[in-house]
């Protein structure tokens, strides 16, 4: 179905090729997963499958790459229209007209279909995606996993034969990813499309692959099994990880696999583990204390009377749904957002008790530091040097941000467009500047959206060297696997109110949905991370077994 | 035959309403007859209540109303502050204190008398501009407007595109922008300033150039621009007979709305407009080959309301089987101007509309009327739903 021939992609001004000599022969029905580390060209490899790399974005492609037996050298993308759907990572991007229903149909039009069809297809789509009741709203007020499953039918109305997705629940939180991604598993085994997609969140899919292409970073492509690549592939889920570790064989690739292998790890084992999950560097004191918190937006009431108190040196993770009140928590305790009822002391430098959104927004930057969920929106300067030079002359010494970057994430060049960093950088950036302050409180707003495992790492280092330094840090996340390993406690909000707060280990394995992946596994022994398994592991070895 | 079906709840045809409402607009600006005026209000505000949606484009009729009333008070307002031309017949209401202007600065004049025939003759000349107004406001907030882009031939059909695209990005540029401001509160940057421009447009404006570019590659993908291979040849042919269309076309129009220019002159620029217009929309139009979506039926309940419309213009134009004096009635000797039968009864013909045209659609969200008058069990069942 697609057949990649020596496919090299150089971009414009590029020193190497992102992609070099790559072979791939995609059947049909097949569902195909794209993995590797940011920026080792997955998005390439996606869109030169319909011809967007190198038509639209410019660059050159030495070899062939030719779908259904039609070569992208000589059709420009729309001409394959016909045969790939393309979804993207942020649905909203993609979206032409404002309705439903016309929303489906766009493509059809532009393929110049019959009426009769049309309204036919757009009848079976809205039945096979489940969204027949929503077939007269707008766009714009559906939930970000609804317009995904809106633009996967945008692009199936065409009835295409390869569907290829981009990311496409990045921006979703965990109920919508998992909408879209059930649909997609559905599409695959209903309609035998073949999908290729790249995903963050390998663990919701990986089950689901017939095979992977595994991108190494040096340009090559390798194509195999899941169960084969992933023994050795490095951006993997726990439980690869957990898998390697106990020598299983083949890689158990859902919970439900490892479950059956699990009964003889458990036994080996102890009853409790012998390490924390992390270690807990929570001082003594008060960093942070809000009583009675509420915010309303409009009709809607979005914090109903939170009371919270942070420590020093300890990591929270904020939980909830979308839309339950997190991020106008984070707002409402830094100061600048929102806040039409009780009250904030932070304990300031000089030991005096100060409420961030009664103080100047200068000195609320100085009690608490809020990274906010699309962190470019703090970026406004040419060059990172110029970025960190401005962060020194809001209030500190110059050099400090520099240095607080480069403890954090070294080797960003200061020439470098903030713009053009990935995520992960960009995010780094971002928390130095509002760290070159030294704010004893410091809130993130989903840090962890569009990261890879490799960055969540680093995310996670960073925050336990915050932890050390004696701030208190609160991240409000959807990512469960994340939490489990960063925080020592761990709130759950609803509708604006906190419905679970305390250590993370009691709160995430209390219900076995939102558990992490080993604690899954292993339930109902009391583990969480895998360092807490590979801990054990050694221990038995040192004591001759 | 006529087919009841017709008349089930749906959107009429936006060009229905746009004919319908240029029609009105047409018959208001023959006439400063007010009672004449104040019918075609009437009509307006009929039809509007009966057959407007729930949509925010709906609700813009009473923007259109305030804006009405703005310009006859304007009018009035500036009629009596420059005050020329009063004769010897009007009667004087008041004097506003006068402002002598200096010599060379003659002819114009600040203050002085203000006269009852002048006062009137402004609201009158508002009372017609601000029912032009309300005709215009009238047919945007019965028709919706991304349907009516719809209808755009072929030809047009890319900037019917650019226009929609506008329209949904206006919402999420008022979005970016408020999300910067807020999180340059954080670095605890000024607001105002040039500085605090540049911290917010750049943020702002990097979005919307990323949003475009995948919006381009997602239109793209999906197969815009799939048939546009014109020569350049038929390009100017289609360039060439649009602009001597649209040129016919002012010329056509302002011939027939002035009445010191021939009729007959009018008439035929109209035409030729009109015509060169179709010819080029047709040769633009025959490179695109697309299909339209549910695109609206034109049936009956179109024909009359567009045919009361052209009807009401008519007998406007015509001028026979009344007094055309009486659309005009003159202000000396000041009296209560007289109701002229058959362009009143023209007007009201318009007023059919109302009950012609079919009624709105439901709003989605709202239970159908069948499910409400289903006995209590039904309804507790719909509503677990």
């Amino acid at each position: 179905m697609i057949r990649f021939d020596r496919v090299s992609i150089t971009y414009e001004g590029a020193p190497e090729p992102v992609l070099r000599e790559v072979d791939l022969d995609l059947g049909e029905g097949e569902l195909c997963l794209v993995v590797g580390h940011t920026g080792t060209g997955k998005s390439t490899l996606l869109g030169a499958i319909n011809g967007l790399v190198p038509h639209f974005t410019g660059g050159t492609l030495d070899g062939r790459v030719t779908v259904h037996g039609r070569d992208t050298a000589t059709h420009p993308p729309r001409e394959f229209a016909d045969l790939v759907g393309v979804v993207g990572q942020d649905p909203v991007a993609g979206f032409v007209t404002d309705t439903v229903e016309e929303e489906l149909a766009y493509g059809m039009e532009q393929l110049a279909l019959g009426p009769a069809v049309m309204r036919t297809r757009v009848e079976e789509t809205l039945d096979l995606l489940g969204l027949a009741d929503l077939r007269h709203r707008g766009l714009h007020e559906l939930s970000g996993g609804q317009q995904q499953r809106v633009a996967i039918g945008a692009a199936l109305t065409a009835h295409p034969r390869v569907l290829v997705l981009d990311e496409p629940t990045s921006a979703l939180d965990p109920v919508g990813a998992e909408d879209v991604l059930a649909a997609i598993t559905r599409l695959v085994h209903d309609l035998g499309v073949t999908v290729v997609m790249a995903e963050h969140r390998l663990e919701r899919v990986i089950p689901y692959a017939d095979r992977l292409i595994w991108l190494r970073g040096d340009g090559s492509a390798t194509i195999g099994q899941p169960a084969v690549l992933l023994q050795e592939a490095t951006s993997v889920p726990p439980i690869v990880h957990l898998g390697r570790l106990a020598k299983w064989n083949p890689l158990p690739l859902s919970v439900r696999d490892a479950r059956r292998h699990a009964p003889e790890l458990r036994r080996r084992l102890p009853e409790q583990a012998i390490t924390a999950h992390r270690q807990d560097r929570t001082q003594a004191g008060e960093a942070l204390a809000a009583k009675d918190i509420i915010v309303r937006h409009g009709p809607v009431v979005a914090v109903a009377g939170v009371g919270l108190q942070l420590k020093p040196g300890q990591i929270t993770a904020l939980m909830g749904r979308n839309g339950s009140g997190k991020s106008s928590l984070l707002w409402a305790l830094q100061g600048s957002g929102r806040r039409d009822g009780g009250a904030v002391a932070v304990v300031a430098a000089d030991g005096q008790h100060l409420d961030p959104g009664k103080v100047k927004a200068a000195v609320a930057r100085r009690l608490v530091g809020l990274v906010p969920q699309t962190a470019s929106d703090l970026l406004y300067h040419d060059t990172v040097d110029a970025e960190l030079a401005q962060a020194d002359r809001d209030g500190a010494t110059p050099g400090t941000a520099r240095t607080v970057l480069d403890r954090m994430v070294p080797g960003i060049a200061g020439g470098d467009h903030p713009r053009d960093l990935s995520a992960g950088q960009q995010l780094a950036l971002v928390l130095a500047i509002q760290l070159a302050v030294t704010p004893g409180v410091v809130l993130l707003d989903e840090p962890t959206r569009g990261l890879d495992y490799q960055a969540k790492a680093g995310l996670a280092a960073t925050l336990d060297q915050l932890a050390q330094a004696g701030r208190a840090v609160v991240v409000a996340t959807h990512d469960v696997e994340f939490a489990a390993t960063v925080a020592d406690r761990v709130i759950v909000m609803a509708e604006g109110s906190v419905i679970a707060d305390g250590p993370a280990p009691t709160v995430l394995t209390a219900s076995p949905a939102f558990a992490p992946q080993i604690a899954k596994i292993l339930s109902p022994l009391p583990y969480l991370t895998l360092a807490q398994v590979s801990a054990a592991l050694r221990e038995e070895k040192d004591d001759g077994w | 035959m006529v087919a009841a079906s017709a008349l089930l709840p749906r959107a009429l045809h936006p060009v229905a309403w746009w004919v319908w409402a240029i029609c009105l607009a047409a018959a208001a600006s023959q006439t400063s007859n007010p009672l004449l005026l104040a019918l075609i209000f009437g009509v307006l505000g009929l039809v509007v209540t009966a057959r407007r949606t729930d949509a925010p484009w709906a609700r813009a009729f009473k923007y259109y109303l305030i804006m009405a009333l703005i310009v006859i008070a304007i009018r009035v307002v500036f009629r009596s502050v420059f005050g020329t031309g009063i004769t010897a017949q009007d009667t004087i209401l008041f004097r506003l204190p006068r402002l002598d202007m200096p010599d060379w600065y003659a002819g114009i004049q600040i203050g002085g008398p203000v006269s009852l025939q002048a006062t009137l003759a402004a609201t009158i000349d508002g009372m017609r501009l601000a029912c032009l107004l309300c005709c215009i406001g009238a047919a945007n907030s019965l028709a919706n407007p991304k349907r009516a882009l719809k209808v755009l031939p072929g030809a047009l059909y890319e900037l019917g595109v650019a226009v929609t695209v506008a329209l949904s990005v206006a919402p999420q540029l008022v979005e970016s922008v408020q999300r910067v401001a807020r999180a340059r509160r954080l670095r605890a940057g000024k607001s105002r300033g040039l500085r605090a421009l540049r911290a917010i447009a750049l943020p702002v404006l990097h979005d919307a150039l990323d949003r475009s570019l995948r919006l381009a590659a997602a239109m793209d993908s999906r197969g815009y621009g799939r048939t546009g291979t014109a020569s350049a040849r038929s390009r100017r042919l289609t360039g060439t007979l649009m602009l001597a269309g649209m040129a016919g076309l002012c010329v056509g129009v302002y011939g027939l709305l002035d009445p010191g220019t021939p009729r007959a002159m009018g008439l035929a620029g109209f035409a030729a407009g009109t015509a060169l217009s179709v010819a080029g929309l047709y040769v633009g139009g025959r490179r695109v080959s697309r299909s339209r979506y549910r695109p609206d039926p034109w049936r009956w309940p179109e024909w009359t309301v567009a045919g009361c419309g052209l009807l009401t213009a008519f007998v406007f134009y015509l001028g026979t089987g009344y007094d055309p004096a009486t659309l005009n009635p003159g202000l000396y000797p000041l009296q209560w101007p007289t109701l002229p039968l058959i362009p009143a009864a023209a007007i009201l013909v318009s007023a059919t509309a109302a009950f012609a045209s079919p009624p709105p659609p439901a709003p989605p969200r709202s239970t159908p009327p069948a499910q409400r008058r289903s006995p209590p069990a039904a309804t507790v069942q719909g509503a677990s739903k």
